[in-house]
C-alpha cells in the first residue's frame, strides 16, 4: 500500500435505498421545496444550450428561477444535439410488444455493461415517458400512423419497438422543442441568453461553485458571472480524437477547466465508437459523418476473404466474401451492438482485409435487400442517407457497396455525479453527456437525447431546490477576489498562447493528439500502447506550449485562438484518458483491453476489481491525478457476461 | 475514392475580408493550389486558413459547426448563390468536385441590414432568436402533458409540419431574397405550429407576434420572388409563407 492510499476516497453517490421502482418517488418527496415566491431569489447560470441545457434552462426558468444561459454558436438552436438522427427511446408499450419501464431499465444496465448506477438508469426509464409527452406537447412533429398515433420502431439491436423519431432528424426537433421553450422564458424576462460565448473558468467562492468568467468569441472580452449555481451542459468530448462525429465547436474546455479546480472526472476512458461512419478521405478530413445505425437492419457488412484484393466489390464473387458479422454472431448478425461491431472491422482491417485506397473501410452491401425489396423500398427507408453519402463520396450506393468505418461518436465518461447530478463541488451540477452517469461503459442508441431531456426537464427542476434550500448565500460581488483572480488567470492564459509564435498550427498539434489517441486509446488498448500514449502526449503538450503559432489578436474574433484554448485542454484530458484506461485493468463496454478477453475475443469484464466508478481528482500540472472510487451495487440486473452470439 | 483525387486543382479565390462590424471590408484575392476534389468547400477554407497561418495572416473567419447539414450555421454566398452552386445542399455539404482547375470562386457573407456582419464571413443571427422569442413556440410548461397518444394527429399533417420543421435557421433565405425578407423562415414555424393540434390555440396571435417582430428588426416585405425557395438547403416551400398570410389575416379580422 502506497502512502498515498489514505488520500482515496470511497465516493458516496448518494444513492436512495429501497424498491429500484419507489426510489425516485421517495426521493423526490425527501427533496426540500423552495417555496414558490421564493424561487426568484436564486440565479443559475447554465453553459450550453443544447438538449440538457436548454430543457434545463426553460425548465428552471418556469418555476420561477432566473437563468443565465451561455452558448458556443450564435444561437442556442445550434447545439450538436441537433445532429442526432435516429431517435429517442421511451417504454411506452405503445406498440403492445412486451415493453415495460423495467425493461428498458434492464436494457440499459445490460447495454451498459454493468459499470452504470441501477438507480440512475431506473429513473432514467421512468421519466422516459414524461419526455415524449412534453416534446409532443410542444409541437414536435414526431412520425405517425395513418390513425393518428405516434410511430415507433426498432434501433440498435433492441428486442422491442421503443424508438420515437422524427424522420432522420430527431436531435433536431427535439432541440427545436427545448429551444423554443427557452425562447418562450425568453420572452416572458425569465432567462437571459448570451450567444458565441465560451467558459473558461469556474468560480469557487467559500467552497460553493458561485459563477463563471466567460470569454466573449465576437470581441474577446473577458466576462464576470455570478449566480447561486452553476449548471455544465456541455456536451461530450469526443473531439480529443480530432477526427469524430462530433461538431466542430464541440469541446471538453468547460468540464476540464471544473475539474482543474476540483471537480471529479468519472471513467474518461469510457468512449462510445460508432461503427457506420463515412471513411476518411485524405489528409484534409476535418470531422467524419455519421450514418445511422438503421442501415444495418437491411446492409450486409463484409469485406473480401483474402487481403489485399484489389477487385471492384461488384466483381467479387459470393464465395470470396467474408461477411464476418453474420459469420461470427449468427443469431445478432449484422445487428450486433455498436462496440462489437466497430471492434471486428478493425480486426478485419488490420488483417489487411479492409478495402478503400486506404484499407481502412469495409464494405456494407444493399444488393441484398435491393434485390428482395425493389430500389423503390429502400429509397423510401433510407433515400436521405444514400443521396448524403453520394454527395461526399461521389459514388451511388444503390450501384456499389458503402464503405464505412467505425468513428468516435460519443462519450459516456464525464464530470463524476451524484443522484442529485451534482459534482463533488457544491453547487456545481452536470447534465447530459457532460456528466459521466447513465449509459455505463457503453451508450446504447438512441438513449443519448432521452438522458439529455431526463436530466434537464425532470431531474434537476427537483434537486437543485434541494441545493438552494439546505444552503445559505451569501451576495457575491463581480470584485469578489476570486472573480479577479479567475479573470487574470484567465487573460493570461490566452495571451501566453498568442505570445508562443511557433511553426505548428494548432490544427497540427490537434491532428497529432488525434492520432495518438485512435492508435492506442481507441477500440482496442493494451498496457504497451497506454504507456507509450502517456509520454508521448507528454512530449507532445510540451512541444505545445513552446511552438504552437497562434496569430492574430485577443480582440474581435479569433477562432485560431479558441481552438488553441480547446486544444491545451485536450491534451491534459487525452492523457487522463489513457491513464484511466490504463489503470482499468478489464474490458467493459466500449473499453477493451486486449488482456481482457474471453476465448471467442470478447470482451471480459473484472467485476471482483473493477465493478466501480473511477473518479479522477486533478493534483496540479504534471503530477498524477488522484483515482477515487465509487462502488457499484447490482441488486436487480445480475452481472452476467454480455453475449449476442 | 472519387477516382480523380489525383487531380489537384488550383482555384483563384475572391473573399470578403471585414475586421469587426465596424470596420469597412473589402475583397481580397488569394490562391490556393492543391484542393483535393474530395474535400468539402469548408475544408478548402480550413487548408486556405493553415496557408495563412503558416504565412503569420489572420485566419478568415466563418461560421461552421456539424458539417453534416444540420446545424444551420454555416453561411456563405458562393458565385453569388447562398450555400453554393448545389441544390439541396448547405456550404458544408458542398464538394469541391463540382468546381474546376482555374475557377475563380467569389465568397461572401450573408448580405441583410438585420444580419449585421461579425468578422469576414460570419454573421449576426441574432433576430431570428428575436423573432422566436416573440411566439414562435406553444405556451405549455414542462409537467403539462397529457399522454402522448392522447393527441391524435393525421399522418397526412404531421408529415407536413414536418416538412416546416425541418428548417435550419441557416438565414439563406433572407440572403437570397432582393428585399432581404425573413417570410420563409418566420412561415416555416407558423406553419409548423399551425398545422398541429398543439398549435390551434395560439395559431394567429402567435402568427402576428412573430410577423411584427420580423418588421420591427428591419427584414423586408415578400414580393413572390420565389428565390428564397430555390436556394433553401432543406426545401422549404412557400405555401408556408401563403399559410402564415392565412393566419394572420385571420388574427387580424378576429381582432386577435
Amino acid at each position: 500500500m502506497s502512502p498515498l492510499n489514505d488520500k482515496i476516497k470511497k465516493l458516496d453517490g448518494k444513492v436512495p435505498a429501497g424498491p429500484i421502482g419507489e426510489r425516485w418517488s421517495t426521493h423526490k418527496f425527501n427533496l426540500k421545496i423552495v417555496n414558490a415566491a421564493n424561487k426568484r431569489k436564486y440565479s443559475v447560470i447554465i453553459v450550453g444550450t443544447g438538449l440538457a441545457g436548454g430543457s434545463a434552462a426553460a425548465s428552471l426558468a418556469e418555476l420561477g428561477y432566473n437563468v443565465t444561459t451561455f452558448c458556443i454558436q450564435d444561437s442556442p438552436r445550434r447545439a450538436h444535439s441537433i445532429a442526432a438522427q435516429g431517435g429517442i427511446n421511451a417504454a411506452k408499450n405503445y406498440t403492445n410488444d412486451g415493453d415495460s419501464v423495467y425493461r428498458l431499465f434492464y436494457d440499459t444496465v445490460k447495454g451498459g455493461d454493468y459499470r452504470a448506477r441501477e438507480s440512475n438508469v431506473h429513473r432514467l426509464a421512468e421519466v422516459a415517458n414524461n419526455i415524449i409527452d412534453q416534446c409532443v406537447a410542444q409541437g414536435v412533429p414526431f412520425a405517425r400512423e395513418y390513425g393518428g398515433t405516434l410511430s415507433n420502431r426498432s434501433f440498435g439491436g433492441a428486442q422491442v419497438s421503443r424508438t420515437f423519431y422524427a424522420r432522420g432528424q430527431t436531435g433536431q426537433q427535439l432541440l427545436l422543442g427545448a429551444y423554443s421553450a427557452m425562447m418562450k422564458e425568453v420572452h416572458n424576462g425569465k432567462i437571459k441568453s448570451y450567444t458565441r460565448r465560451e467558459m473558461v473558468e469556474l468560480v469557487i467562492v467559500d467552497g460553493k461553485a458561485r459563477g463563471v468568467i466567460m470569454r466573449n468569441l465576437s470581441t474577446g472580452a473577458f466576462e464576470k458571472h455570478t449566480a447561486d449555481a452553476v449548471l455544465l451542459a456541455t456536451g461530450g468530448y469526443g473531439n480529443v480524437y480530432f477526427l469524430s462525429t462530433n461538431a466542430k465547436a464541440s469541446n471538453a474546455s468547460a468540464a476540464f477547466r471544473a475539474y482543474k479546480k476540483g471537480a471529479y472526472f468519472g471513467n474518461p476512458c469510457f468512449t462510445q465508437i460508432h461503427p457506420t461512419c463515412i471513411p476518411v478521405s485524405g489528409d484534409h478530413q476535418s470531422k467524419l459523418t455519421l450514418m445511422s445505425e438503421s442501415l444495418r437492419n437491411d446492409g450486409r457488412v463484409w469485406v473480401p476473404k483474402v487481403k489485399g484484393d484489389k477487385r471492384n466489390p461488384t466483381e467479387i464473387p459470393e464465395a470470396e466474401r467474408d461477411y464476418y458479422l453474420e459469420r461470427i454472431y449468427p443469431s445478432f448478425g449484422n445487428l450486433v451492438p455498436r462496440d462489437v461491431a466497430s471492434r471486428n472491422a478493425k480486426l478485419v482491417c488490420d488483417e489487411g482485409r479492409g478495402v478503400s485506397q486506404t484499407g481502412m473501410a469495409v464494405y456494407l452491401d444493399f444488393a441484398d435487400a435491393i434485390k428482395r425489396d425493389g430500389e423503390d423500398k429502400i429509397r423510401a427507408k433510407y433515400g436521405n442517407l444514400f443521396d448524403m453519402y453520394e454527395r461526399i463520396t461521389d459514388q451511388n450506393p444503390y450501384k456499389t457497396p458503402m464503405m464505412i468505418y467505425p468513428a468516435i461518436h460519443y462519450t459516456m465518461g464525464g464530470l463524476w455525479v451524484d443522484y442529485n447530478l451534482m459534482s463533488n463541488i457544491p453547487g456545481l451540477f452536470v447534465l447530459g453527456e457532460a456528466n459521466f452517469s447513465d449509459h455505463g461503459a457503453n451508450r446504447l442508441g438512441a438513449s443519448a437525447l432521452m438522458q439529455g431531456l431526463a436530466d434537464g426537464y425532470f431531474v434537476i427542476p427537483y434537486t437543485i431546490g434541494d441545493y438552494f434550500a439546505t444552503n445559505k448565500f451569501d451576495k457575491i460581488d463581480l470584485a469578489h477576489p476570486e472573480f479577479e483572480k479567475s479573470l487574470t488567470d484567465s487573460k493570461e492564459k490566452y495571451q501566453k498562447l498568442l505570445a508562443i509564435n511557433g511553426k505548428k498550427t494548432v490544427d497540427e498539434f490537434h491532428r497529432a493528439l488525434g492520432k495518438i489517441m485512435w492508435d492506442h486509446v481507441g477500440m482496442a488498448r493494451n498496457e504497451k500502447g497506454l504507456i507509450s500514449a502517456i509520454s508521448t502526449i507528454q512530449e507532445l503538450k510540451k512541444e505545445f506550449w513552446s511552438n504552437v503559432k497562434v496569430t492574430g489578436t485577443d480582440v474581435d474574433v479569433n477562432t485560431e485562438l479558441e481552438k488553441a484554448g480547446r486544444v491545451a485542454d485536450f491534451l491534459e484530458l487525452g492523457e487522463l484518458m489513457a491513464l484511466d484506461a490504463l489503470e482499468r485493468k478489464e474490458s467493459c463496454g466500449g473499453h477493451f483491453r486486449e488482456e481482457s478477453q474471453t476465448p471467442e475475443n470478447e470482451a471480459m469484464r473484472n467485476d471482483e476489481e473493477f465493478c466501480h466508478v473511477a473518479a479522477w481528482e486533478y493534483q496540479g500540472l504534471d503530477q498524477k491525478p488522484l483515482r477515487h472510487i465509487e462502488e457499484l451495487k447490482f441488486e436487480f440486473v445480475k452481472l452476467t457476461q454480455r453475449s449476442y452470439k | 475514392m472519387s477516382g480523380n483525387s489525383a487531380h489537384n486543382m488550383s482555384l483563384k479565390l475572391k473573399i470578403w475580408r471585414q475586421k469587426n462590424s465596424k470596420d469597412e471590408g473589402k475583397m481580397v484575392d488569394y490562391t490556393l493550389d492543391g484542393v483535393s476534389p474530395d474535400m468539402s468547400f469548408l475544408e478548402m477554407m480550413d487548408t486556405l486558413n493553415t496557408k495563412l497561418v503558416k504565412e503569420q495572416g489572420d485566419s478568415i473567419a466563418f461560421d461552421h459547426d456539424c458539417r453534416e447539414g444540420i446545424c444551420g450555421m454555416c453561411s456563405m454566398m458562393i458565385n453569388g448563390q447562398a450555400h453554393g452552386p448545389e441544390a439541396l445542399t448547405t456550404t458544408c455539404q458542398l464538394h469541391m468536385r463540382k468546381f474546376k482547375n482555374g475557377d475563380t470562386i467569389v465568397i461572401e457573407p450573408w448580405r441583410a441590414k438585420a444580419f449585421p456582419v461579425v468578422k469576414d464571413l460570419m454573421v449576426n443571427r441574432g433576430a431570428f432568436d428575436e423573432i422566436m422569442a416573440a411566439g414562435g413556440y406553444v405556451n405549455v410548461n414542462t409537467g403539462n402533458a397529457v399522454d402522448a397518444n392522447a393527441i391524435l394527429i393525421g399522418q397526412e399533417n404531421a408529415e407536413l409540419a414536418m416538412d416546416a420543421a425541418a428548417c435550419i435557421g441557416c438565414g439563406a433565405c433572407v440572403a437570397s431574397c432582393k428585399n432581404a425578407s425573413a417570410m420563409l423562415f418566420v412561415s416555416a414555424k407558423i406553419s409548423q405550429l399551425a398545422l398541429l393540434p398543439q398549435g390551434q390555440v395560439e395559431a394567429e396571435s402567435r402568427a402576428i407576434a412573430m410577423v411584427e417582430k420580423m418588421d420591427e428588426l428591419g427584414f423586408g416585405n415578400c414580393t413572390n420572388e420565389a428565390e428564397c425557395e430555390a436556394q433553401c438547403p432543406k426545401g422549404i416551400k412557400l405555401e408556408n409563407i401563403a399559410r402564415m398570410n392565412r393566419a394572420v389575416t385571420k388574427g387580424l379580422f378576429s381582432g386577435r
